[in-house]
């Protein structure tokens, strides 16, 4: 059963030749995608703390680091890799990406948009906003 | 069904492409059925994200994050989550080895750190409430309440979910429909644990730096 000519279904651990040239055990993959989880969730909470980076890229760092995180998650947890036996749930993880990546940027890029020229001023919007 | 199996196994020795090999295995379109769901329910989310992304700063004079959010508590919920998705893992684990002890032992820590989380997000809402942060209140409350309460009723349903299943192993044992429901329940925690990253990220961390 090790080179089926069907793709893998999404959560299983590969079972093909190239798959197993890697040493880690199944217990291997999920310890190791724990530690790196933990790793970077400590340092996105040290982030949002520290007063020794720069406070306006905070935010962009954060989104970094969240990438980071779902990235680990994908590999470790949910094992998705780019094996040959993968390309559907690439495909299908790939396509909700990229429509969540045109609502939520989408979103953002036209309310901005909206607010800076449709708002008279930002003093009247907080006035507004307080009555 | 069956003819389809016979005939994947006629077929081992010479590996057919897959376009050729007959309809996959029932495990394989299930879970991937299952992970085209999950997909959806990821966009349903960024569609809440992206409307408190543009209503975060829309308080109306009211409590902001920064005055509401409790980092400890956020921690700690972050820490039950990722706990149980790696307990979740061993579980998975420990079903595919058939090892029904193992089972119900990463399942009972699976869901007792899942509703460790309900508990203290439930308390968190119930603190903000009395504190007069209500939905009601102003659109970042609305649009808050909305993105974390619809994954508070996620893990709900998991819990529920996971509990159904356990009853199922200890009754019908690892058969093919169980197994194929403890793939797919894996992937709807995991995916849990995906959103989560973003909700604390995206809503408190941020939040509390506004």
């Amino acid at each position: 059963m090790t080179d089926t000519p069907y793709d893998r279904a999404p959560g299983e651990i590969s079972t093909t030749a190239e798959a197993q040239r890697l040493t880690l055990s199944d217990f291997g993959i999920y310890t190791v995608g724990f530690v790196l989880a933990v790793i970077l969730t400590a340092v996105s909470f040290w982030v949002a703390n520290t007063s020794l980076l720069w406070a306006p890229g905070v935010a962009m760092g954060l989104v970094v680091l969240a990438i980071a995180q779902m990235g680990v998650h994908l590999v470790f947890f949910l094992h998705i890799t780019t094996g040959s036996d993968n390309t559907n749930n690439v495909l299908a993880l790939a396509f909700g990406m990229l429509i969540v990546f045109l609502v939520v940027v989408g979103s953002l890029w036209i309310m901005t948009n909206l607010n800076d020229n449709l708002m008279p001023s930002q003093d009247l919007m907080n006035l507004h906003m307080q009555h | 069904m069956n003819v389809a199996v016979a005939a994947y196994d006629a077929k081992q020795d010479a590996i057919a492409p897959a376009s050729e090999a007959g309809p996959a295995p029932k495990r394989i379109v299930v879970a991937f059925g299952f992970w085209v769901f999950l997909l959806s329910d990821i966009v349903m989310f960024s569609a809440l994200f992206a409307a408190y992304a543009v209503l975060a700063r829309a308080t109306a004079g009211g409590p902001t994050g920064a005055e509401l959010f409790n980092q400890v508590n956020v921690a700690i919920q972050t820490a039950f989550l990722l706990i149980s998705s790696y307990t979740c893992g061993m579980m998975s684990l420990a079903v595919s080895a058939r090892q029904r002890l193992n089972t119900y032992m990463f399942a009972l820590v699976t869901f007792l750190l899942g509703a460790g989380f309900l508990y203290l997000e439930v308390h968190e809402f119930a603190s903000m409430i009395a504190r007069g942060a209500t939905p009601q209140r102003s659109a970042f409350l609305s649009a808050f309440f909305t993105v974390v309460g619809c994954h508070g009723l996620h893990v709900t349903a998991g819990l529920i979910w996971l509990a159904v299943m356990m009853a199922q192993v200890a009754f019908k044992g690892f058969r093919p429909s169980v197994d194929r429901r403890l793939l797919c329940f894996a992937l709807f925690w995991h995916a849990l644990d995906i959103i989560w990253v973003w909700l604390f990220t995206a809503v408190y961390l941020m939040g509390i730096r506004a």
